[in-house]
């Protein structure tokens, strides 16, 4: 009997954030489906009618659309790449007895704080600028012919600078799942005469698996949506060379104030995003589970 | 959370009682030096007027546009008055969205604006938007240089002459680059120039029946004249290059020309900014031989009243303030005549304080009557509009053509590929706006 | 157990461990160094001493005040992340120790409601707020930003109670402990640490959100996300003062972050340790 009232507490106090964020999915939800079958556009607001397929049919089409969905995909691998592997070696190395240990912790994780306009601010004037920024003054020093960032290599930038942002946050926690690996099994290792590389693999990696997990998760969910950075850096372009899923519905429902289109645009989003989910949920996780 | 509403409501209006019933105008404006030195002054006008206070929303021009817009589409109803371009005003005041200036006073001399901008302010005779500042496009460039090419800028060149001394002038050792164009992606970016420059290649956006004209001969070569140019004699990575980009590249004396707003005459020959300001000099926009017209540039900001305002009187008493020419005079006196917001009113081209005091104000006047925006381009057109097309579907259009543009001078792309892809997505968006049948 | 370490290998991993943080950092702290260069200075090429004029920082307060949206970041983080505590605590706390089948599942569910596009809902949304009265009111976004990041808080401590042993509740079940007292003394304790690094994370994550917090806004509830888009491309680089109006807008969320380092790496392990 008190585990029957329990269990019916537990249900109550897990129905706030429940309903809270069931009304929070249904509603934007079902707006937003609705609207994907208007022809709606906010400046022609006298023209509202029903336009069956021809939202997605539309959206579907667009010239950009499969290369979007392309770049989507090599943005959240590419900054996935990075931070899991960076995340690894500086957790690896910050982990190490060092002089200032707390200070460089500090420095590592401070790009995390930074709003991700003020991020693409400072990267796109500062550090990439092809005339001032400080890339280009290292090249000029050291001889060559300054690069273009964005114009030569806009997606890559932008993996470089969402990379940047994220790398603190994958490090953090793969820090913290490395403290936690027994020192004693470390030493048990280095008696049995294995090297460094040998523990890495067999040991450290192992146990990092479901930290490596979970960054890679949360950061999916994140980075799918990224288009902040892609606004203020390079506009999607130069031609469709950095546009993806989210900054082509941008451009559909805020350039074109195309509500319906943009709304067929954010229900592909979503189907695709699932897509992901459920193919994320089988790759990797079972790591999740105990 | 009603407790909490009451409480906040409460608060406000304490903090509202201590004001004596002030009305708080709410104004919405893009974040250029002209317009930050309007909200410096604005204690001049609530002086005057003591029962209205001014609240400001400074924002990015793209960011502040996308604000404006969904509120007053979608009625938010939170601004009383709102800076926009002279490309939303006919849409918008057709949409109903906007109330006519009819309250303006008999002091404030309408009569006065520059016929060009009026007009590009007016449906069916009525002023929905009052101008604040206004600009064409015109060619600055260096004299010095020039001189030392042994060159002579005529008063109206045309782009073949351009396209030479551009060369000519070119230093890659130096670090001077001929001519410096826009080149970053977007509707009012390098697709401003790009639509003036055809145009003054004879070319246009659409055909009477809204056929867009990207196949045609005139595009090619206004798109390969520009490609090639800033090849030969364009800064490296003129593909992010934008109005500030250029400006700065200006300033710091590695152009030859440059070829933009004429706002921009007051930036490079201010002292304090510019390293070059002694040796600029001043033309109209090129032609094309043969060809008369100028690219017709027009734009101009301007304050506007929602039609959801509910504050619509005070709101037209400081949008006469802002455009008069007290106004004017007011940023003359206080900080010299070089810095009023140029290119509204004709009394300003007559006063020969600002001439003296601005070199470009001539140059700067006639760029602006050679534009006509009524008739952008030789051929006709079914839209107006210069730089521009005055058409709600512009903003999107011209941001992915910009971008298809914008990869042929990052070398990505060729001019026939850009073309036949902007050619299929105008064709695509327009049959979608109900345009094509 | 200790193990020994030369001293020699000690300094190299330092230089290396200094070096890659440095670099880590460089971009916030050459927007920092930029903030106090005049502006040709700005763009005049690579250089780390600036003149050190603050003139910057007085421009940019005169332009516009930082201290109403400096509040408002304030109000709307923190209000907004215990409005979430408040709903995740109880729904983290009963999935951790009442599982059933479903739980992974709710969780799965609650982060994929972040996968919609925020673009695609903004004109439904703000239509929403509007007809409530709710734009550019601190309330409204404040329970936006609850809403967004509510997945994120409910998963982060549910991962953290998960970790506070079963058999502590159990012996005070036996001691007779109502739930009430269960819940204050018992468990509050333990899971002190995982609320305040959740805390922690979810200010972090309200200060940063630069898209409702623009949209939905005017003059009254303006964050600092606004207060950095009336600063960024104006007419000209103003690199100096963009870098001072940066400086300012994450100067407070980074010195929390520096302060709260420990707390926050506490918590942030989503449950990946073990």
């Amino acid at each position: 009997m008190a585990t029957q009232n329990t269990k019916t507490l537990a249900r109550l106090m897990m129905a706030p954030a429940v309903i809270v964020l069931l009304v929070w999915m249904v509603v934007p939800l079902a707006m937003t489906l609705w609207y994907s079958f208007q022809n709606y556009n906010l400046l022609t607001p006298q023209n509202v009618s029903f336009a069956g397929f021809f939202n997605y049919i539309y959206f579907y089409t667009d010239p950009a659309f499969f290369q979007s969905i392309w770049n989507t995909l090599v943005l959240v691998l590419g900054v996935l790449l990075i931070t899991v592997v960076g995340g690894i070696a500086i957790a690896l190395l910050i982990d190490q007895p060092i002089f200032g240990q707390g200070i460089v912790r500090i420095l590592v994780i401070s790009p995390f704080f930074v709003m991700p306009p003020v991020a693409a601010l400072i990267w796109k004037n500062m550090i990439m600028h092809p005339g001032y920024g400080v890339l280009a003054d290292l090249a000029r020093f050291l001889g060559f012919q300054p690069i273009d960032w964005f114009a030569q290599f806009p997606l890559f930038s932008i993996i470089i600078i969402v990379a940047w942002q994220w790398l603190p946050f994958a490090t953090l926690i793969l820090l913290t799942a490395l403290q936690s690996l027994d020192s004693e099994q470390k030493e048990a290792a280095e008696m049995d005469g294995a090297n460094a590389f040998n523990r890495f693999i067999y040991l450290t990696l192992p146990h990092l698996s479901r930290a490596i997990t979970v960054v890679i998760l949360i950061q999916t969910i994140f980075l799918l949506g990224i288009y902040a950075e892609i606004l203020v850096t390079t506009n999607g372009g130069p031609g469709y060379a950095s546009t993806n899923l989210t900054f082509l519905i941008y451009r559909t429902a805020r350039l074109g104030y195309d509500v319906g289109g943009g709304a067929a645009g954010g229900i592909i989003a979503v189907v695709l995003a699932n897509f992901v989910a459920i193919f994320l949920m089988r790759a990797v996780g079972r790591n999740l589970d105990r | 959370m009603n407790l909490k509403t009451f409480l906040l409501g409460a608060c406000s209006a304490v903090a509202l009682c201590g004001f004596a019933n002030a009305e708080t105008l709410t104004i919405a404006t893009v974040n250029n030096g002209d317009m930050i030195r309007m909200q410096g002054l604005t204690s001049e006008f609530t002086k005057a007027n003591p029962d209205i206070q001014v609240e400001w929303v400074t924002l990015e021009e793209n960011v502040l546009r996308e604000r404006v817009t969904t509120d007053i589409a979608a009625s938010g109803g939170q601004y009383d008055i709102v800076t926009i371009g002279n490309y939303e005003v006919p849409i918008w005041a057709k949409q109903q969205w906007l109330l006519p200036l009819d309250g303006l006073g008999e002091a404030y001399d309408i009569d006065d604006l520059l016929p060009a901008i009026r007009g590009g302010l007016s449906v069916d005779g009525k002023l929905y938007a009052a101008p604040f500042y206004g600009e064409s496009a015109m060619i600055m460039y260096r004299k010095d240089l020039f001189e030392k090419a042994g060159l002579t800028m005529p008063d109206s060149p045309t782009w073949e002459f351009i396209g030479e001394a551009a060369r000519k002038i070119t230093d890659r050792n130096a670090d001077i680059s001929g001519i410096c164009l826009r080149g970053k992606a977007g509707w009012g970016e390098n697709m401003a120039f790009v639509s003036a420059l055809t145009n003054s290649f004879g070319g246009r956006w659409f055909d009477e029946n809204w056929a867009p004209q990207f196949d045609q001969p005139e595009w090619k070569e206004s798109l390969q004249f520009y490609a090639d140019l800033m090849k030969d004699a364009g800064p490296s990575g003129a593909s992010s290059n934008g109005f500030n980009e250029n400006l700065t590249l200006f300033q710091q004396g590695k152009c030859g020309m440059w070829i933009d707003a004429t706002v921009a005459a007051s930036f490079v020959s201010n002292p304090k900014d510019s390293t070059v300001a002694d040796k600029v000099g001043f033309a109209l926009f090129p032609s094309k031989e043969g060809v008369a017209n100028h690219g017709n540039w027009l734009w101009s900001w301007n304050l506007a009243i929602p039609a959801s305002s509910q504050k619509a009187e005070a709101a037209q008493k400081f949008i006469a303030w802002a455009t008069s020419k007290e106004y004017t005079d007011l940023v003359a006196s206080k900080e010299g005549w070089a810095n009023v917001p140029p290119g509204t009113r004709t009394s300003l081209y007559n006063n020969e304080e600002y001439k003296k005091a601005a070199a470009f104000a001539v140059p700067t006047l006639a760029a602006m009557d050679a534009a006509d925006i009524t008739k952008p381009t030789i051929k006709p057109v079914p839209y107006t509009g210069g730089q521009f097309v005055a058409i709600p579907e512009f903003q999107a259009l011209g941001t992915t053509v910009g971008q298809l543009f914008s990869a042929v001078i990052a070398g990505q792309s060729s001019v026939d590929d850009a073309l036949t892809a902007a050619q299929a997505t105008a064709t695509r968006d327009m049959t979608r706006a109900g345009y094509i049948k | 157990m200790a193990r020994t370490v030369s001293r020699g290998s000690k300094i190299g991993w330092t230089i290396a461990a200094w070096l890659v943080a440095l670099l880590i950092f460089f971009p916030i702290l050459y927007a920092f160094i930029t903030s106090l260069k005049t502006e040709p200075e700005a763009i005049a090429g690579f250089s780390l001493i600036p003149s050190g004029t603050f003139e910057n920082y007085v421009t940019v307060q005169t332009q516009r005040d930082y201290f109403k949206p400096f509040m408002n970041s304030v109000v709307l983080s923190i209000g907004s992340t215990i409005l979430a505590l408040l709903f995740a605590i109880p729904a983290a706390w009963s999935m951790a120790f009442s599982p059933t089948k479903r739980t992974k599942d709710i969780l799965m569910w609650m982060l994929s409601t972040k996968m919609m596009p925020a673009v695609a809902v903004l004109i439904p949304i703000f239509i929403l707020f509007r007809n409530f009265g709710l734009l550019d009111t601190r309330i409204g976004l404040t329970v936006m930003l609850t809403l967004i990041n509510l997945p994120i808080v409910v998963w982060m401590l549910y991962t953290y109670f998960r970790e506070i042993p079963g058999e502590i509740l159990e012996a005070a079940r036996m001691d007779g402990a109502s739930l009430w007292k269960e819940i204050v003394y018992v468990l509050t304790p333990m899971a002190v640490p995982g609320i305040a690094s959740t805390l922690l994370l979810n200010i972090i994550l309200a200060w940063n959100e630069a898209f409702w917090t623009i949209q939905l806004t005017t003059t009254n509830a303006a964050p600092l996300t606004a207060f950095i888009a009336s600063f960024s491309s104006p007419q000209g680089l103003f690199w100096a003062k963009l870098s001072a109006a940066s400086t300012m807008a994450i100067a407070p969320i980074l010195i929390l972050g520096w302060f709260s380092q420990k707390q926050l790496v506490r918590g942030l392990t989503f449950g990946a340790v073990k």
